[in-house]
């Protein structure tokens, strides 16, 4: 798969990673919710878990937490299974996924009390200091009943905070908030990941993830399409060029034969291609000696969001294992309809 | 909020903080303080509560003849206060206390379940046997505490209203009023017995089902089926072996000399109800799928 290069770097760090998991299934009856994901979360990530609706983000992020069982393989937690060693595997580990849930009945400030009372420890003494830090020290005497989807979402990374997590499990914290709430999320989870805490972060915002993660996974229908740096990621979609001559077809034999020239195809305008810039020189010169002029030669700078669509808008299984196809050829909107040989 | 208290965050603990498990007490104690917080907690125990007083009301009003072949308690209910809370053990013991038990037990797991608390307290330092003990326990707390709220107020609605007086027993032998208050707290504490069990079959549907109205409806449906099946002609023979026979088990502490016989018959027979129960619970729950809410 293409998690592969950082399974080897991971592989050469000699250090626990805080979330690995190879091969990790789950299945509901028919719905392969979870399709032999690949995680390896190293210390000091920030890592966004990027996919659209029933992608898997949450299902994976459970058997993360332990909360359910995979149907194949574990997830190891600073190589611990949740499922087998129960909260001792949590230690050091904090989060929530889908929306945080408290009890409605109790005080924001009680219901923190009873999770602190569960986590044992100091945890009892970092109350009041993390009610401060998410702002909600003025509401904590309400009931949680009351509390609007905002309110109980920073209670949420509060709750996770009492733990002094190392590693940090976020389930799209910021859905759902406002524009001025997103950016307050943000700006502290950027804060935390500053202060060394690892953070593991399912979202299908993309800015979110842009302005936040250095690595990523791009999950859909239960499967990785991309895994690795986003900065790759960026890189890989950003080399296309699209090209127009006086003759296009022999352009396209000539791009075809060309070193350093890949993925070279005939679009509705012209050709596409992709190739690093010192190759496109080479090119140039090849056109101009067979005698082609060239009309337009563009860069295509895919933005992160296009990459997104292009990975996970293929139809059928079976991509993740190739360069992802719609990359072949950066498409018009409807070429992106169109499923690659 | 990144406005506030720059100096505020927290710091990793990275090799420094050793893993500690919270006392199983603590987790029970937090149970029961969910449960004070909670309406339901109160239905259950008002019930309890308010049906001594509704009868102690409706026989003080009432003149009263003599019938032929009604419970001895029945017949002595205006000589004795301490009648009132033995007849009342007699009446709640056969539904509304197991529904009270029931109530909160089936409760108790499937609630959280359902509003996704489940998932936030499973992601803390508790382990899930613990949680899973501590539910439990706290069920059973709550039964045993109906089943003496509702004595208590038997006991002194009884005692306002006809005296402390000494009682006759199934035996016909006269105890005096205060060996009759301790034959009442241990009779209440005998029926425990059987209740328990009966909270025990809550938490494991509560556990199974993680639906709350199907886990109280199937307690109290399972035992009234067994009640039925006790009524049946021809199945005499299984009869000391249903749980809902269990519940007059007392009835032998209220003879001289007294009977230990049903009480020891109830106790292993209600164990093989509630101990498979809580196991089966148990063992369910460490595995089980926690995704709701
Ligand atoms: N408890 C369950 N029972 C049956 N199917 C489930 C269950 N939980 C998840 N699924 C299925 O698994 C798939 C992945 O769901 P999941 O919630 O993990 O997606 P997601 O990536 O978190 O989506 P979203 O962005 O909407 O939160 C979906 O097809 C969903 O229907
Ligand atoms: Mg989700």
């Amino acid at each position: 798969m293409l998690g592969t290069r950082a399974t080897e770097d991971a592989a050469g760090g000699g250090e626990v990673p805080p979330v690995r998991a190879r091969g990790l299934v789950k299945r509901y009856k028919e719905v392969l919710a979870v399709d032999h994901v690949d995680l390896n979360v190293q210390t000091g990530d920030v890592y966004g878990f990027l996919g659209p609706n029933g992608a898997g983000k949450t299902t994976t992020l459970r058997m993360a937490l332990g909360l359910i069982t995979p149907t194949e393989d574990i997830v190891e937690l600073f190589g611990r299974d949740p499922m087998r060693e129960g909260a001792h595997a949590l230690e050091g580990v904090a989060g929530f996924v889908e929306a945080p849930r408290f009890y409605p009945y109790l005080t924001g400030r009680k219901n923190l009390e009873l999770l602190a009372a569960l986590d044992g420890a100091d945890a009892k003494e970092r109350i009041d200091e993390v009610l401060e830090l998410v702002e909600l020290a003025p509401r904590a005497a309400h009931r949680v009943g009351g509390f609007s989807h905002g309110m109980r979402q920073r209670l949420g990374i509060a709750a996770a905070l009492l733990r002094r997590p190392r590693l940090l499990i976020l389930d799209e914290p910021a859905t759902g908030l406002d524009p001025a709430g997103m950016r307050d999320m943000r700006a502290l989870i950027r804060r935390l990941a500053d202060e060394g805490i690892t953070v593991l972060l399912s979202s299908h915002q993309l800015p979110e993830v842009q302005d936040l993660c250095d690595r990523v996974a791009i999950v859909d229908r239960g499967r990785v399409v991309y895994e690795g740096a986003l900065a790759d990621l960026r890189r890989q979609g950003g080399a296309g060029y699209r090209l127009r001559t006086t003759d296009d077809v022999r352009a396209l034999q000539i791009a075809r034969e060309q070193r350093g020239i890949d993925f070279a195809a005939a679009g509705e305008h012209g050709l596409a291609f992709q190739a690093e810039e010192a190759d496109v020189g080479g090119l140039s010169l090849a056109l101009g000696a067979a005698g082609i002029g060239v009309l337009a030669l563009t860069p295509e700078l895919a933005t992160l969001e296009d990459l997104f669509f292009r990975l996970t808008e293929n139809d059928g299984a079976g991509e993740a294992e190739q360069p992802p196809p719609a990359l072949a050829a950066p498409p018009t909107a409807d070429e992106r309809l169109v499923k690659a040989p | 909020m990144s406005s506030v208290s720059a100096s505020a965050a927290p710091a990793p603990i990275r090799g420094t903080a050793r893993f500690t498990r919270p006392a199983t007490l603590t987790v029970y104690r937090w149970e029961l303080r969910k449960l004070v917080s909670q309406k339901r907690t109160y239905l259950g125990l008002g019930l309890a509560m308010i049906l001594p007083l509704i009868f102690v009301v409706v026989q003080s009003l009432r003149t009263r003849q003599d019938r032929g072949g009604e419970n001895i308690f029945a017949s002595q209910i205006t000589h004795s206060g301490l009648a009132t809370p033995v007849l009342m053990l007699l009446f709640l013991s056969v539904f509304m206390l197991p529904l009270i038990a029931a109530l909160v037990a089936g409760d108790i797991v499937a609630a959280e379940d359902g509003n996704g608390t489940l998932k936030t307290i499973l992601t803390r330092s508790v382990d899930r046997g613990q949680l899973f003990a501590a539910k439990a326990l706290a069920a059973m707390t709550y039964a045993t505490i109906a089943v003496f709220a509702a004595a208590v107020v038997a006991t002194a609605a009884g005692v306002a209203a006809w005296g402390f007086n000494s009682v006759t027993t199934y035996s016909g032998t006269v105890v005096s009023a205060s060996e009759g208050l301790l034959l009442v707290f241990a009779s209440n504490a005998s029926y425990l017995i059987p209740l328990l069990a009966v909270a025990s079959l809550g938490v494991l549907l509560s556990t199974v089902t993680r639906n709350s109205a199907a886990a109280v409806v199937g307690t109290v449906g399972i035992t009234i089926l067994l009640f039925i099946i006790g009524q049946i002609p021809g199945l005499e023979g299984i009869r000391p072996y249903l749980l809902t026979e269990q519940y007059e088990n007392w009835h032998g502490l209220l003879r001289t000399p007294t009977d230990w016989a049903p009480i020891a018959h109830s106790a292993w027979v209600c164990a093989l109800y509630g101990v498979p129960a809580l196991i089966a619970g148990y063992l369910v729950f460490l595995r089980r799928d926690v995704a709701g809410g």
